[in-house]
């Protein structure tokens, strides 16, 4: 047999394309996605096939570039976190009408329970609206074999297909079975040149062509073998399980004796005939799904007129947060093991900045600045920085989404909360921060934009920041006047010079950045680390 | 076979290497493996768990059903608290290092949470951190913890040895000698204590 790869599901997915033949992997970092991207830049093999791996300025650019390999004939994956779709979401939708040339394979992993997110979106609804195929992966080996069918499923189709995993996947572990290489594209245009050319009177024949489609992707999805149906011999219940939860069933059927036949499911649109057939033969429904209640509201419908459908809609399951063995034994009324109960003792202990990190200093000075004004005025972003929340600096008012600190800033000053302050890192500030940052000078907004520029994206564990080294040039590019781009270094030792700074720029009426630079301490430790390794392995050579 | 396990610890303290460890180890003797880790934003100081089930059989689960892990290994003491739920509560066993990691102002007083510990039927605690000295490095208290656990994996303690050599293989001699006797240090501690 086969030596088995002890991949991550992320990883997984990531040997998956490399196998299936892709020539480009276009993403931005987010949890739970990152290794995906990670892996195929670390990896010999893409290497030697000089697959493109480099990360994207955000997932709009990451969305687009892969659409543009397709449109050459090449496959190319592209790879986000579940809230990152909604950043591609225009190029998305889009390359349904379009459809693909070369393989186009769209992952995106979504985070119920929010372990390291902002909310816990369903990427199969996005699935549903842009009416392309989802594949979902019950485990590594499946999320291997998928990846490899999706690119497959979007030649043969000649449209995008979204692989939705969630967090437990992506960052689990298990043994994985390699395939055979296959080929990459050489490069082919579309056979019609104006089949991307999204004008109302091409974009209204492509959309004829999608929907054309439905009846097929539904027929594939019958036919793969992603989508099963498993006899019992008791049809009191009849369960569908969708990717993972599926899992969590198992798990339980082999403790307990559990003869409901079941619809394990992978791969979407759901064929009607499966859910149909297991519906006519049992007397209920139970939908375990990870994330939304996307089929439970389906079978539901709006009247709620026919047989029982247990799920997260009649309290079977949990509204909010991920699944587990446990919620789907309750689910089916088996008895569960009660653990010791939790002592009164343990705290809670959340993250925290690093020891030496660069952003406590900067919000120490900041917090100092901001005891001249009312409170409630620091508008941040995602990243590292996010975590000067939490006591003891409790520096921010505001997280929404990627880049909003600086057009939030705008809207509040607008309202007369003057001055109003971003904080943004530089990594975040490339990501959605410029444009923003532009509609500010143009409007001569009384804001002071603090730049958090640590070299690097910190929270996702170091990768490339689009913007290193050019912080400053971009600022002035984009129009910020030259004596309000002002750059300090956040060390304890320069607190007094560097809070005299923010509170010059606090008063200037009108743009003014803060640009706090110094190197992200877990890159730079690495960073020495590594240095003093190629220099004991250089004496020994 | 089959073990259940939970890894704890703080983000930084080297749980992921433990659960390296271990799965390399199980690998080794022909095993099936899942293990489910935290990436991202708990990495940063804050709490941080591994789910590790090894068996002969198939792994269903990513997860281990609440109450029903066999072990907790912890590098740290209240860590190993948070946990005691997914303990099997017939036969689990609770194993962690004394040495408490306080970045947080309502650190609970150690003898305390010692004594919640102890109460715990079923325990094993070492002070993981004096034991890595004695062997040259405080660095290596992660891997005294797995000693002490290892009686308890049911895995041949060559199979562990093994995977140190190669896990640790691209940092020297040094480091693979210091987690060798590491791990056998966290071994006999746990042997002679019961």
């Amino acid at each position: 047999m086969q030596k088995l790869l002890l991949l991550l599901g992320d990883e997984a997915i990531a040997q998956g394309a490399i196998d299936a033949g892709i020539s480009g992997v276009y993403a931005y970092p987010g949890t739970p996605s990152t290794e995906i991207t990670e892996y195929i830049q670390a990896s010999k093999d893409a290497k030697e096939l000089n697959i493109r791996s480099s990360w994207s300025a955000n997932e709009k650019t990451a969305m687009e570039s892969a659409i543009g390999m397709s449109y050459a004939g090449k496959k190319s994956l592209v790879c986000m976190k579940h809230v990152g779709l909604n950043v591609a979401a225009d190029a998305f939708i889009n390359s349904a009408i379009t459809g693909a040339n070369g393989g186009l394979v769209v992952l995106s992993a979504d985070d119920p329970s929010m372990h390291s997110s902002q909310n816990e979106q369903d990427s199969r609804f996005y699935g549903k609206f842009s009416l392309i195929p989802v594949m979902e992966p019950s485990n590594q080996q499946e999320a291997y074999d998928m990846t490899r069918y999706a690119f497959e499923l979007s030649e043969k189709f000649g449209t995008p297909v979204l692989i939705r995993v969630t967090t437990r996947l992506a960052h689990s572990r298990a043994g994985v079975e390699r395939k055979e290489i296959i080929e990459q594209n050489q490069i082919k245009l579309p056979s019609n040149l104006k089949q991307f050319i999204l004008l109302p009177s091409i974009a209204r024949k492509q959309y004829d062509i999608l929907l054309s489609k439905q009846s097929e992707f539904e027929n594939d999805a019958f036919k793969s073998g992603y989508n099963e149906l498993i006899k019992g011999t008791d049809n009191s219940i009849g369960i569908i399980a969708c990717g993972l939860a599926y899992n969590y069933l198992e798990e339980n059927r082999h403790d307990n004796e559990i003869n409901y036949p079941i619809l394990k499911v992978g791969q979407y649109p759901i064929p009607t005939k499966m859910v149909n057939k297991l519906y006519e033969s049992c007397d209920e429904i139970l939908v375990l799904e990870d994330g939304y209640p996307i089929i439970e509201e389906l079978l539901r419908g709006l009247l709620n007129k026919g047989k029982k459908i247990n799920g997260r809609m009649n309290g079977s399951i949990p509204a909010a947060g991920e699944l587990n063995p446990n919620i789907v034994a309750k689910a089916l009324k088996l008895n569960i093991e009660d653990g010791h109960p939790k002592p009164e003792i343990v705290q809670g202990r959340p993250p925290s900045l690093c020891e030496g990190c660069s952003h406590t200093d900067t919000f120490t000075a900041l917090n100092e600045a901001m005891l001249d004004y009312s409170p409630g005025r620091v508008f941040s972003d995602i990243g590292c920085y996010t975590l000067s929340a939490l006591a003891p600096l409790e520096s921010i008012n505001s997280c929404v989404d990627m880049g909003a600190s600086i057009t939030m800033a705008i809207g509040a000053a607008d309202a007369g909360l003057i001055p109003s302050v971003a904080a943004i890192g530089d990594s975040t500030f490339t990501h959605s921060g410029i444009t923003g940052l532009l509609d500010a000078v143009n409007t001569k907004s009384p804001i002071t934009v603090i730049i958090n520029d640590n070299s690097t994206t910190g929270m996702t564990g170091g990768q490339d920041s689009s913007a290193l080294g050019r912080v400053e040039d971009i600022c002035r590019g984009v129009g910020v006047e030259e004596d309000h781009i002002r750059v300090i270094k956040p060390l304890r030792r320069f607190h007094d010079e560097n809070l005299a700074i923010i509170k010059e720029e606090l008063e200037y009426n009108g743009v003014s950045v803060v640009v706090a630079k110094r190197e992200c301490i877990q890159t730079l430790g690495r960073r020495m680390k590594l240095k003093a390794q190629n220099k004991r392995t250089n004496k020994s050579v | 076979m089959k073990k259940d396990i939970i890894l704890a610890g703080v983000g930084g303290q080297g749980i992921l290497t433990i659960a390296t460890v271990i799965g390399m180890a199980a690998l080794h003797e022909g095993l099936q493996l899942k293990q489910a880790e935290v990436h991202g934003m708990s990495q940063r100081g804050g709490d941080v768990q591994s789910n590790l089930r090894i068996s002969s059989k198939d792994i269903a689960s990513d997860l281990i059903p609440e109450g029903k892990a066999d072990l907790i290994v912890s590098v740290e003491p209240m860590e190993s608290l948070r946990y005691v739920n997914m303990l099997n509560r017939k036969e689990g066993w609770l194993i962690t290092s004394m040495n408490p990691f306080v970045n947080i102002p309502n650190y609970p007083p150690i003898e305390d949470v010692l004594k919640t510990i102890w109460e715990v039927p079923r325990n094993v605690t070492i002070d993981a951190e004096k034991v890595a000295k004695e062997q040259g490095s405080i660095k290596a208290a992660n891997i005294v913890a797995l000693g002490a656990a290892s009686p308890y994996l049911g895995l041949k303690f060559e199979s562990l040895e093994f995977a140190i050599r190669t896990i640790f293989a691209k940092k020297g001699e040094d480091m693979i000698n210091l987690n060798l006797k590491a791990l056998l240090a966290g071994k006999n501690y746990a042997v002679k204590r019961t």
